[in-house]
């Protein structure tokens, strides 16, 4: 008898190469030509070595970027979905996202006369903001985490939020609207290490949480009162999920803006090629959201070169008809 | 085996149930019988410790329910929901593994043990030309001949924790979402597993012939109050069901006749 994991690995070390694959060659598309043995050519000394200079310095970082937004867009998905028992919710369903955005634009906007600069910062806190709310709004009133409850209160703080960055935007001058909108299309142009370095603790965080999760996310499945009847601690399950999906997601917003539709057509298709089984959803994902975002930031750098498009309009370009496609493909 | 004494909930300003005494034999097959609304589902929500009373106790082979760790719990007392909704597409062995949680360490995957335990009661229930099947493709009837056998799973089917008794399966309405054919045939495997006399069942119906088919011992539960307790034959008296679903004499009079002709000998 083969454990039904087992038959699944292939895939899932295959999705591991493809997402390998895409940030070793993506940095080679550009304006400026690079070779890739030159790149690794130990033989010059890396001040003399353009390629390897360019290659590392001014384009990795953006695909290493893209990787680690991609990968934790599409981990926090699957967690959502998991928490929700809904395979349409999103790293976004919940508010995370409009306060993210609400803090950026408030650090757009008033850059100048706040302490901090940068709006991954002003982003990060807004997130977590938001997700407090929402926690609270979610518990005032239960003992538990009712998740139809955690959906009202997060649908109606997007829609306050965004009321606030309207708001914002209105105060703003022409200068920054045009920054702040660009910061909401989503983007990666991410041109040093400092931005991943920032992110990174974050998102190590929440995916140690995630390893933990794997296996009770499989038993919610089943509803909150089967899984309780198996063992499983549902509240603390639940406030797991929650605050360390939002934390990823946070993280990943505060680097590449609100990027849309990764966290929820990645995790689709790995269902579709590993089953449901969390332990092999959420490492497939990573690899399959990594890859995924690479791929479109380098169709953004090139479909309408020598412009850049934000990568957050391909993804919704790509990730609309598909949304479209699963919903009425379920029933 | 499994006890509750002088148990109260409420709901807001609602009394669901105002001082329930039950007590289970062990190896019985039991039937907590009611209409809709009388708390059956409380009661078993209760049994099962998702519910904690207000006042009242309830024990677990003399053992109060909060007091066990929750997996040493889940591994002697299962729950059968009255249906079971996934939101992702399991396979039927991936839910039957999913009973051996209780018995796996935090990170650890499901050993041979595990699978021989899965397989045991597939074959149990009658399920095991399912396993490779899509749960959420299955007739309800297949559905809960699955959730039956993963419960089983989880109670240590087919392990050496099998034998030591001491077990309970807890199965809310097992039959109410189900056509007459379906409801026959998880009444067979409910009487099967019975007939093994290796574990205690409990389970909730308002359907009085099923009851009378199936439970060895049946609990009349009325407005949140225990009626009546015993066997199906000296508990569903015309007056008893009468009384519990507040029907005409001669509307229960008619049941008690089918009852008592189909009545378990």
């Amino acid at each position: 008898m083969t454990h039904p994991l087992k038959r699944s690995v292939p895939i899932v070390v295959g999705l591991f190469a493809l997402m390998v694959l895409a940030i070793v060659l993506s940095p080679l598309v550009g304006s400026t030509h690079i070779n890739l043995m030159r790149v690794f050519d130990r033989s010059i000394p890396f001040e003399s070595n353009v390629d390897a200079q360019i290659f590392f310095i001014a384009r990795l970082p953006r695909a290493l970027a893209g990787a680690l937004v991609g990968g934790t867009l599409a981990a926090a998905g699957v967690v959502f979905q998991g928490l929700l028992r809904n395979p349409l919710a999103t790293p976004y369903t919940l508010g995370v996202s409009a306060g993210a955005s609400l803090g950026a634009m408030i650090a757009i906007t008033f850059g100048a006369t706040l302490p901090f600069a940068g709006a991954a910062p002003a982003s990060l806190a807004g997130a977590m903001l938001a997700v407090t709310v929402v926690y609270l709004l979610a518990t005032a009133r239960h003992s538990g985490l009712s998740t139809t409850v955690l959906l009202l209160a997060g649908v109606t703080l997007n829609s306050f939020f965004s009321a606030l960055i309207l708001f914002v935007q209105y105060l703003a001058n022409f200068q920054d609207l045009f920054r702040a909108m660009r910061w909401l299309m989503g983007n990666l142009d991410v041109t040093s290490y400092a931005p991943l370095a920032g992110a990174m603790p974050f998102v190590a965080i929440s995916f140690v949480a995630f390893v933990w999760l794997a296996r009770p996310l499989n038993l919610l499945s089943l509803g909150a009162d089967a899984a309780g009847a198996r063992g499983i601690n549902v509240r603390s399950v639940q406030r797991t999920a929650f605050f360390s999906a939002s934390l990823a997601t946070g993280a990943a917003v505060s680097v590449g803006g609100p990027i849309g539709f990764v966290g929820i057509i990645v995790p689709h298709l790995v269902r579709l090629m590993v089953g449901a089984d969390h332990r092999l959803v959420l490492p497939a994902s990573i690899f399959l959201g990594a890859g995924f975002l690479v791929v479109c930031d380098v169709l953004a750098r090139t479909v309408l070169s020598p412009m850049e498009l934000p990568v957050g309009i391909i993804t919704a370009v790509i990730g609309g008809p598909f949304f479209l496609w699963m919903l009425l493909r379920k029933r | 085996m499994l006890q509750c004494h002088d148990v109260v909930i409420s709901y807001g300003e609602r009394r669901i149930l105002q001082k329930v005494s039950l007590s289970v034999a062990a190896r019985g097959l039991v039937g907590v019988l009611g209409p809709n609304g009388s708390g059956k589902t409380t009661l078993l929500k209760v049994l099962s410790g998702a519910l904690t009373p207000e006042t009242g106790t309830v024990t677990l082979g003399g053992q109060g329910l909060g007091t066990f760790a929750p997996s040493l719990l889940a591994r002697r007392l299962a729950v059968v929901p009255q249906e079971t909704h996934l939101a992702f597409d399991y396979s039927v062995l991936e839910i039957v593994l999913m009973g051996r949680y209780p018995h796996l360490g935090p990170f650890e995957f499901e050993g041979p043990a595990d699978f021989a335990s899965a397989h045991a009661a597939l074959n149990a229930t009658g399920t095991d030309h399912l396993a490779e099947r899509a749960f959420n493709t299955l007739s309800g009837g297949e559905k809960q001949r699955v959730v039956i056998a993963s419960a089983l799973a989880q109670l240590g089917e087919g392990t050496p924790d099998a034998t030591t008794a001491g077990r309970v399966l807890l199965l809310d309405e097992p039959t109410a979402a189900l056509d007459l054919r379906y409801q026959l045939e998880v009444a067979a495997l409910l009487g099967r597993l019975h007939d093994r006399q290796d574990m205690t069942i409990v389970l909730t119906t308002h359907d009085v012939q099923f009851a009378a088919r199936v439970c060895s011992e049946l609990v009349l539960l009325g407005d949140g109050h225990v009626i009546a307790q015993g066997p199906p034959q000296d508990v569903l008296t015309t007056e008893q069901i009468a009384a519990l679903y507040g029907i005409r004499v001669d509307q229960a009079a008619m049941f008690a006749a089918t009852v008592s002709a189909g009545v378990r000998p």
